[in-house]
Formats: structure tokens, sequence, C-alpha cells
């Protein structure tokens, strides 16, 4: 676990993340887990006490779980949110502008590799969910 | 220097990027580091497919627009990793049929050196983005719409939440009444429009599409403001993204969703993301429109009066079929046809290219647009001109006089070169306008499309006649369609019945255009007169 590629300063959370079904009857848990099929929104409510979020990714051409990503940081969600299965290479840095901060891909992924993939662009177009300074906002000041 | 969006360091600086990015993709996939299942995805958000016999490579042509020094790289592409030639197609981009995949980044390295690139022109993302090719010099536009194609263009490129959409998603922004860019048969289709209040916004329509399905896309919003295109556009896109189907590839674009939702409750779900994107104040500022509009400036007209000597016959004739009226009195913008009778549709050779470049220079203030029919437009012509040349464009082939006339003919590359195609394309297309040449000028405007398989790149759904090639047990078989439009007229064309063989398809298409001249009232269209008498008549003179 250790080599998960993490962008946080906190303890990574070691409680199992239960089925979003599951959390919503359980007052305690504080990890959940989110299929591509499932409304993030639902848990808009509880956000406040939850620790780690990981959104399964099934097959890395299911995007549905960027837009999952970027709900729950817009939503104000502030614990670890975690990608989880099909994660390659080339998604890291999409994924981590949607506001993922953790990583557990099913194939590992080298450390230096990763860090290079991240750093590859320069400038983005887009506001994102990490803060990024979009190109029109460099242009204008 | 043409009337073009130009880039900043940052733009250069992002292309640059992907270029590099992308080598590194191809090396990986090259040593087997990655598979080419994973690959697939990366190679076709840079163009890269593999077709039949080679990789094809797409490489886009924002809203259409050339410079003469692009359309010559172009060329130097052509000649340098291609055969030769280049094919334009009805995104308004351009393909090459032959390359290979190690030249691949070499491509990408020259055409970053002019401003170009090959990023999402195709893959399941925002693809390039299609305008009106006679932007900025139409006179019933309300505006010039590529401002806002480019703002667009921007917020498209490597979206980090958009780039693993269900489905390929294809944008167009037209600004006037007049519709030249099939708008409403594209997954979003905005319209510039004017409030009653004078406000510069857009008119948004979503869910349309060609394909297996064809929709044609409903109004979800009347006016969206200038200055949040990119939230709206955020909006639907994020309401595509989590509920577009992805058990099914055939029923994963937009316009399923929006069927399968019904257009109100999928507008309700709309105004709801758009309502929560208002805090997150993801739209450019207006300073960064104005940049944007600035590069589009109205080039340098000269005063001139309107008015041109056609005496010659000839020159009439192309003048009558490719010189449409523009907005500045004394210019026109003249269409070169890339339909030679027998040829190839939207073909040209390189050296056709840097023709068609020089005379961009010369002629047009350096611009040359391409159009979702598969033509070039130059936009900029003094009428006074106008004679000289088309004596140059005839001298190099590219003087036929046949523009919305029966002969230009949009055909996909089908099975002669595409691995999903059923059937040829362009020997049905060549057929074609071989038969009816002779006569089509007194056919008048007649849109014929033709794909080569039901994913409809040929736009069968859209032609006044339309046919889609089939396999029938082994056999290519020709289904005739009626009555379609892409235009402001838009209309979704109807199977006649049973399908045909080659030529039975060519004799079916004389057969029905026949039936047009001996029934067509005056000032009616082939299509007009279709939608008058409806589909029996057609149906009896070819099935009896």
């Amino acid at each position: 676990m250790a080599d998960w590629p993490r962008y946080r300063d906190d303890a990574p959370v070691n409680e199992p993340a239960v089925t979003l079904e599951a959390f919503l009857e359980q007052p305690e848990a504080v990890a959940v887990r989110i299929e591509p099929g499932a409304d993030v929104r639902e848990l808009v409510p509880h956000l406040a006490r939850l620790k780690l979020i990981e959104v399964g990714f099934p097959a890395f051409k299911d995007g549905r779980g960027y837009s999952a990503a970027r709900i729950l940081r817009e939503e104000g969600y502030q614990g670890e949110l975690r990608a989880e299965g099909d994660v390659l290479l080339d998604q890291l840095g999409f994924m981590r502008r949607c506001g993922f901060d953790s990583f557990a891909p099913a194939e590992p992924i080298e450390a230096a590799k990763a860090e290079a993939a991240m750093d590859r662009w320069p400038h983005h177009y887009q506001k994102d969910a990490v803060g990024t300074v979009p190109v029109w906002a460099k242009r204008h000041g | 220097m043409a009337t073009m969006y130009q880039y900043d360091q940052y733009d250069q600086q992002m292309v640059d990027a992907r270029v590099a990015e992308f080598r590194d993709q191809v090396d990986r996939r090259l040593s087997g580091e990655l598979t080419e299942e994973q690959f697939t995805p990366l190679r076709l958000m840079n163009g890269l497919y593999l077709q039949l016999h080679a990789y094809m490579l797409r490489v886009a042509v924002p809203y259409g627009t050339l410079s003469s020094q692009q359309m010559r790289m172009l060329a130097e592409i052509a000649r340098k990793y291609d055969k030769g030639y280049g094919h334009f197609t009805t995104r308004q981009n351009i393909q090459y049929n032959w390359i290979q995949l190690k030249d691949a980044p070499d491509i990408l390295d020259d055409l970053a050196t002019v401003e170009m690139h090959a990023i999402q022109t195709s893959g399941n993302c925002i693809r390039n983005i299609s305008s009106d090719q006679y932007a900025g010099v139409a006179a019933d536009e309300v505006c010039d719409p590529r401002p806002y194609a480019e703002l667009l263009r921007q917020w498209s490129s490597f979206h980090p939440e958009f780039s693993f959409l269900p489905r390929k998603f294809k944008i167009a922004v037209i600004a006037s009444p007049g519709d030249r860019a099939a708008m409403r048969l594209h997954d979003i289709g905005i319209e510039m429009v004017r409030s009653e209040a004078g406000e510069l916004g857009a008119k948004f329509f979503a869910g349309g599409g060609m394909g297996r399905t064809p929709m044609i896309a409903p109004c979800v919003r009347e006016f969206v403001p200038v200055d949040e295109l990119v939230s709206y556009s955020e909006a639907i896109l994020r309401v595509y993204n989590r509920w577009g189907r992805r058990d099914n590839k055939y029923k994963a674009r937009i316009k399923i969703l929006v069927h399968e939702t019904g257009a109100d409750e999928f507008r309700r779900q709309v105004e709801e993301e758009y309502e929560r994107m208002q805090p997150l104040d993801l739209d450019p500022p207006r300073a960064e429109l104005e940049r944007i509009e600035a590069f589009f400036a109205p080039p340098a007209y000269e005063r001139l009066e309107d008015g041109y000597d056609t005496d010659d016959p000839d020159f009439r004739l192309w003048a009558q079929a490719n010189v449409t009226a523009h907005k500045v009195p004394g210019y026109a913008a003249a269409a070169i046809s890339l339909k030679p009778v027998g040829g190839i549709p939207g073909d040209a050779s390189a050296e056709q290219m840097d023709i068609v470049a020089d005379l961009a220079q010369r002629y047009s203030l350096d611009e040359v647009r391409v159009t979702h029919a598969q033509n070039l437009i130059l936009p900029n012509v003094k009428q006074a001109d106008l004679h000289a040349l088309w004596q140059e464009l005839e001298a190099a082939g590219l003087g036929t006089p046949n523009l919305d006339l029966a002969s230009d003919i949009i055909a996909c590359p089908g099975l002669d070169y595409c691995s999903l195609a059923n059937a040829r394309s362009i020997p049905v297309a060549q057929k074609l306008s071989q038969r009816l040449s002779g006569r089509e000028r007194d056919l008048g405007e007649l849109k014929i499309k033709i794909s080569g398989c039901i994913n409809a790149c040929g736009h069968h759904h859209a032609g006044h006649i339309g046919i889609l090639g089939v396999d029938r047990k082994g056999v290519e078989n020709y289904q005739l369609l009626l009555g379609g439009s892409g235009a402001e007229d838009v209309s979704l064309a109807k199977i006649t019945g049973p399908g045909f063989d080659e030529d039975g398809v060519v004799d079916a298409v004389e057969t029905v255009t026949n039936l047009y001249l001996e029934q067509r009232e005056e000032g009616e269209r082939f299509v007009d007169t279709y939608r008058r008498l409806g589909m029996a008549p057609f149906k009896e003179a070819l099935y009896g």
C-alpha cells in the first residue's frame, strides 16, 4: 500500500471501503466504494464524516469516475479520493485534475513514470478540482 | 496574413507537449510496453486509425479554416509520408490513408510548426469543432462564429473530465439562419443569435446525429449568454458522461440518451448542472473572448463595386454554380470543387494543394476553407479577379462547375479503405457523376450522399438522395433513400424499398430524377417535389 502513488500528507485510511448501499445504512462507516453506475450525489449529505472514497474503474475506458470525482470535490469533500482498478499511466494526469489524490492501480505503475506523466503538460485550458490556473487566466493576469 | 486565430506561447507549448507525449506513447507501443488495447484509445485521441491497408491519420482543420502556409504543409505531408494525396472529410478535416506508425510523431511535429495538430480527431472525446465554411463572409450571419468555435476548441482540448466519454462527441457552431454545417445533426449544435435586447448569445441544440439511428437535435436552450458558452457546454457534457449508455456502443451517443430520457427531462437535468456550476466560474472572462474575436476582425477589404464580366460561356457556367455572394461589395467566395466527374470525392493531390495555397495567397487574402461537403472555398476573392482565378483552376483540373449539383457527391471512403465498411462508396459516386453530370444544370440543386455502411460517414440520411451500402449475403447491395437534408430545412431521408446492385442503384437514381423532371413545379428543387408528392410515386417508378 505504501507503493501507491498518493498525494496526501495524512495517514492512509485503513478501514475497508463498503458499498454505497451498505454505507448509507451504517452511520459509523467512514470509507465507501463507488461503482461507475452509482449516483455519487447520494453521498453529499454524508461528506463530513467520510475519510475515504474509493472510485472503481473496472475498465479504463469507462470515464464516469472522472465526473464522480469532480462532483465530490465541488461539493466540498476533503478526504482521500482514490482511483482503484484499471488505472493506467496515461490517465493519471486527468484523474489528478478531477480531484483524485490516491491511486490503486491493478497493475503497478513506477513512481518515476507517474511523476513524469503528471508533469507532462506545461499548462491547462480548463479550471479543475485542484486549483489549476487555466491558460485564459494566465493570459489575463 | 490570413484572418485566423494565431497561437500564443501557451497554445504552442500545449501542442508541442502533445507531440512529445505521443512520441513516448508510440515508443512504448513499439517496445511492447503498451498493449494494442491500451494503445488504441491513445492513438485515436491523436487521430490515428488502423485501416484495411495501413494507418490513417486524420488532421484537424479547426472550423475548416486554413492559411496558405498550412495548406502547403498539408501538401508536403502528402508527398513525404503518404502517396501524394490527401482526403478532405465531411467534418472539414483531412485524412491521409497510407501512414506508417513510426512516422506519425514526425508528422505531428511538422504540423506543430504551422500551428496544426491531430488532437481529438477521433476517439470517445470531444472532436474537432466544425463551422460554416462561409463564416466571416456570409451576408446572413449575425457574427463570425469562429471565435466561439475556437473558445470551445481550447476548452475541449485535453479536458480532464471528458476524455473518456461513452462515445465520440461532435460540436458544430454556426451564426446564421442558413445552415451550411449540418448543425442539427451534431451531438451539440450551436447557433449564435442575438436576443431582442441585441445581446450576443447562443441557441443550443443537443442529441442530433446520423449513424444507425439518425436523430435531429432538439433545442435545449433558446439563449445562453455568450459569456457562458463553456459552462453550459460543460453541463451538457457532464449529464452525458454520467448517464449516457455504455452497455452497447451503438446506443452510446448522446442522441440515444436525449431520446430515451426525453428532451424535457434531459433539459431539466442540464439546467440543474448548469445552476450548480454557476459558482465555479468556469467561463473565461470577456477579455479572453475579445482577445480571440480580435483575430477574426475583417481583413482590409478594398472599396469596390459589385459586378463582373461573364461573356465567356464556360466561365459563366462555373461562376453560376461555384461563386457565392460576399458581405463586402466587389468580393465573392469561390468554391473549388473536389468532385471532378468520375473522380474520388474529396481527394486532392499534393500538387493541387500547393496550387490552392498559391491561389489563396494571390486571390483570397491568404485564406482557404474546407466544407463539410468535401470541397474547398476561397472566401475573399475580388469579383474582378474571378475570371483569372477560374482560368488557373481550369488548368489545374480544379475548375469543375458543380457546387451543390448532382455530381457534387459526398461519399465516405467505403470498402476501398475503411475496415468498417460493408460496400464500396467511391465507385458508385464515380458512376453516378458520370451518369448525371450532363444534365445536372437542368436538375438544379441536388445533394447526393453515399455511405458504405450503416455508420453513415457519407451522410446518406441527410441526402436529398441518399445511398447506403450494405452487405447482403456477401454481395454489395445499395439501399436508396429520398428526402433528407442537412441544411436549415433539416430532415431525415426515408428508404424507398428493396436495395439494388451497383449498376442498379445508378439506374434507380436516374429513374427518380426523371420523375422529378416530369413532375416538378416552377422553382422546385428535387427535394421540394419529393416533399410535395411523397414517396408513393417514386416507389411506383422504381418498383412498378
